[in-house]
């Protein structure tokens, strides 16, 4: 019954995976741009949590009702004051600028908070465990971060397809240029599709930060552990990320189970095996 | 006072220069054709006028105020549409969902959705279906119905016969009568020649870029038109 | 139609080329004349022009953003110490074979890399480079999570003695330096260069020109990483010490190279120079300030992106139309300037007179043309 543990810890380990590339995935999807600084943003509503933490006395999850508004807002001045300059001009400036932001977020917060060693404290939730017969026993908190995942998803899907502004954002990422003549304004709504991904941006780093140690040099590890959840999932298709997630944490904890240093090591393997036998992904559906 | 008119309207992609001094007017409610080979700067005239190529301001004026220069969103939000060239569909929209989209600028008039099924009752049945599933000419009626649900005072049509069977192209071209009576500001821009005289009162002829006739559909003959056409 | 040149120098980069030799001849001397700390800061200068050179050759050219060049300086680092330390080689051996070995590994990471584009290209790499540095950390040979070091024999097969050390180091540095330069400037001046640009402009349109797009960049790609490995082994050589982290480490290797490219200068030769005395400069000044130095390039480079996208010489060159290292064309119609001299004079050189007349009288040029070209012109 061990593997059967492995096998289900894995897969809950793909909720916060999932958490973590829900942002990016929106980025690419409706704008066409790689955030290099996405793991670094995760990392920085950690910090902004801690501080909030550390200076009111708050659990970390009900900070999110700071920190959830507090980084929409920084993504949609980051698009509309910065990203949306970068749009025009190839494949570069994006990239560059983005690598850019994501040093000086790095740094900035090395400067500030030091390079130390931080971690939220989420309570007794931490640790807790159902047990079911035969052995097996479920950690209430990756089954938490799941179904948060799930549900996440299960929002933006409604967003995306039952409401105006998500009518809005599948047209401009079909085709930009035809949607603002429909009388889109795209600068706006690519705005605002940055801040909509830094809410599930700042929920994934304030779960992830309870429980994994964090420090300034943490974002650029989440950046690569969504990239693989969304290129495995394949692009284009949310529900397809949660199961790249799930397939990503399955192959970290079966790596794991060999051999507890080869937990992400196991994960890196198993993204480039399939992105040499199946590179469009699991489930894509998105043209480029 | 006119809808639209372009006051020496010059167009560049880059450092290539695709319109030379266009001047043209259009008076509210006429349907006015705008002919030319292909390359001839038709689809950048619209274009130009919908605001996706920059202009200057002066250069192009709606109801008397200039209105180059502004974004393509503001321009639909004036009351001009654009149907644009190989119709567009959002692919990932059905066709409703398309249809539905038209109204983003949220602008009051006669056309709903249900005026446009009435309009073109063919693709009222296909309404869920996702819209690249539509054959040819039904997209074209739905991309001529996106068009409309922003309820515009001036039409633009690029090649509204493009890949479309005869057949089909009669149809399009009779709900087209059918929207100009109702008072809206028709453009169109068309390779076929006898369709866009047919259904229009006035014609521009581009060529190279440049304006080589402007008329009355019915005072001019077809070997005048021809020769204007391929710049003879 | 006679009298139509290809010409590559000008003036201006005749005239640089000489000052460049002089000043090269002053680098190399430098060990003879000044102190280790100047030496060892040049070598260091000298790595990371070499890193940006081909950083730029790989991004500014083939349009292959990568952002796991890390990969190759610690594979290169790694394949020294080992063959230095386990298999006694010699360490002038092992250097060439140190590159070779990166070369030789970057062929299977492009197979799984090539087949992403763009941003996720970039990131693809990077994910390349954490799992070496994962298996170099597991690898108990390798010294797992705390690394290698050379041994003072091993040193000691350089020179006898501290001094003698350094100068061959740093001289090894300026040869390494100009050995890639001299790389990269002929491959580009040559056919593959002018595929490179045709590619990087735009890959569909040289590819239906017969340009092979994907064995151009394959190539581009192994030498690159082949050089990058060769410059890892230096560089560590000189540390003495290496671990994962410090190998494969994208802030020392990459975040800093990209930087100096960009703010230099992407896609010209002259930019990679101007990227990294600029980087040494505030890294050099600001010393003091922590890691604020790293921000104020973030925001040079965001700045830089936004506002002057060809960076710091793509501005100079542009005003002034300079080209210190010539690597494009210059075709010179003869009979054209023949014809014109008589109305604007005496030139020095036929190839001043066609830069200037391009510049600025494009009339000029064109009646030029309708003169030569007879009556096929336009009307």
């Amino acid at each position: 019954m061990e593997w059967f543990n492995v096998l289900i810890q894995g897969s809950l380990l793909g909720g916060i995976y999932a958490l973590f590339a829900i942002g990016l995935s929106m980025s690419f999807g409706i704008m066409r741009l790689v955030n290099i600084a996405h793991g670094d943003l995760i990392v920085l509503s950690a910090y902004a949590a801690l501080v909030i933490t550390d200076s009111t006395g708050v659990d970390p999850f009900s900070s999110l009702v700071i920190v959830v508004p507090v980084m929409f807002a920084v993504g949609y001045a980051l698009q509309r004051g910065l990203l949306n300059f970068t749009l025009s001009g190839g494949l570069l400036p994006p990239l560059l600028v983005t690598f850019g932001i994501s040093v000086i977020i790095q740094n900035g917060l090395l400067q500030i908070f030091g390079a130390y060693d931080h971690r939220l404290q989420g309570g007794a939730v931490e640790t807790a465990a159902l047990h079911f017969p035969a052995g097996i026993s479920i950690g209430v908190y990756p089954l938490m971060v799941f179904a948060v995942a799930a549900v996440a998803i299960g929002c933006l899907q409604l967003l995306f397809y039952r409401t105006r502004i998500g009518r809005a954002f599948r047209a401009v990422s079909d085709d930009a240029d035809t949607a603002e003549l429909m009388g889109i304004d795209n600068l706006k709504l690519y705005a605002l599709a940055l801040g909509i991904a830094m809410i599930f941006t700042a929920i994934a780093g304030v779960l992830f930060a309870i429980r994994t140690i964090f420090d300034p040099a943490a974002g650029p590890i989440r950046l690569i552990l969504a990239f693989e959840a969304v290129i495995i999932g394949g692009l284009g298709s949310m529900w397809g990320t949660l199961i790249g997630g799930m397939v990503l944490g399955i192959a970290q904890s079966l790596g794991a189970a060999l051999n507890p240093t080869w937990q992400i090591l196991a994960g890196h393997v198993a993204f480039l095996i399939i992105l040499i036998i199946r590179p469009s992904g699991l489930f894509p559906r998105t043209r480029d | 006072m006119s809808l639209l008119q372009t006051n020496n309207l010059s167009a560049f992609y880059g450092d290539f220069q695709a319109l030379f001094d266009i001047n043209v007017t259009v008076e509210q409610g006429e349907t006015v054709a705008i002919i030319g080979a292909n390359g001839a700067g038709k689809t950048t005239f619209l274009r130009s006028v919908a605001g996706v190529l920059h202009t200057v301001p002066e250069a192009v004026a709606f109801d008397d105020q200039p209105i180059g220069g502004k974004t393509p969103h503001e321009i639909v939000q004036l009351g001009i549409a654009m149907v644009p060239e190989g119709r567009r569909l959002f692919p990932s929209l059905s066709v409703e969902e398309n249809l539905l989209l038209g109204t983003h600028s949220e602008r009051s008039g006669p056309w709903n959705l249900n005026r446009v099924y009435e309009l073109f009752p063919r693709i009222r049945d296909l309404r869920h279906l996702p819209a690249p599933s539509l054959s040819g000419g039904q997209q074209q009626m739905a991309a001529i119905g996106r068009a409309l649900m922003s309820n515009p005072r001036l039409l633009l049509c690029d090649e509204l016969s493009l890949g479309l069977a005869p057949v089909v192209i009669r149809d399009i071209y009779d709900c087209l009568k059918l929207i100009a009576a109702e008072g809206t500001t028709v453009v169109l821009v068309e390779q076929d020649i006898n369709r866009a005289l047919d259904a229009s009162a006035r014609f521009y002829c581009f060529q190279e870029g440049r304006m080589a006739l402007n008329a009355p559909t019915k005072d001019f003959d077809r070997a005048t038109i021809t020769a204007a056409y391929f710049g003879m | 139609m006679e009298a139509v040149r290809v010409v590559r120098a000008t003036s201006v980069s005749r005239g640089f080329a000489v000052s460049a030799i002089i000043a090269l001849a002053v680098l190399v001397s430098l060990p003879w004349w000044s102190d280790a700390g100047t030496t060892r800061l040049i070598a260091e200068m000298g790595y990371y022009l070499a890193l940006a050179q081909l950083w730029n050759l790989l991004a500014g050219y083939a349009g292959l953003v990568s952002v796991g060049q890390q990969a190759y300086v610690g594979l290169g680092a790694y394949a020294l110490f080992y063959l230095t330390g386990s298999w006694d080689v010699n360490v002038f051996a092992a250097l060439p074979v140190a590159g070779l070995f990166a070369g030789l590994l970057s062929i299977p990471v492009s197979f799984a890399v090539f087949r992403l584009r763009g941003a996720y290209f970039a990131v693809g790499t990077w994910v390349v480079s954490e799992v070496f540095a994962l298996v170099a950390s597991l690898i108990p040979v390798l010294g797992g999570g705390s690394g290698l070091s050379l041994t003072p024999d091993i040193m000691r097969q350089i020179a006898a003695d501290r001094a003698g050390r350094d100068t061959i180091l740093y001289l090894m540095s300026l040869g390494v330096a100009a050995l890639v330069f001299g790389i990269v400037y002929l491959l580009l001046r040559s056919r593959h260069g002018l595929a490179l640009t045709a590619i990087r402009d735009s890959e569909p349109a040289s590819a239906s020109l017969g340009v092979n797009t994907f064995r151009t960049k394959f190539i581009v790609y192994i030498v690159t990483a082949a050089c990058t490995g060769l410059i890892g082994s230096l560089i560590f050589l000189q540390k003495l010490r290496l671990s994962p982290e410090a190998g494969f480490s994208i802030n020392d290797w990459t975040v800093v190279v990209i930087f100096m490219v960009v703010i230099g200068g992407i896609g010209t030769l002259e930019g990679p120079f101007i990227g990294m005395l600029l980087f040494i400069l505030l890294r050099e000044q600001l010393a003091d300030y922590g890691s604020y130095y790293l921000i104020l390039m973030g925001v040079l480079a965001i700045a830089t992106m936004l506002k002057a996208p060809t960076g710091i010489w793509g501005w100079i060159a542009h005003r002034y139309d300079l080209q210190l290292f010539p690597v494009g064309r210059r075709l010179v119609l003869a009979r054209s300037a023949d014809a014109l001299i008589g109305q604007v004079g005496w030139p020095q050189s036929f190839e001043v007179l066609q830069h200037r007349l391009a510049q600025k009288f494009r009339k000029l040029r064109e009646i030029a043309v309708a003169m030569i070209g007879g009556d096929r012109g336009r009307k």
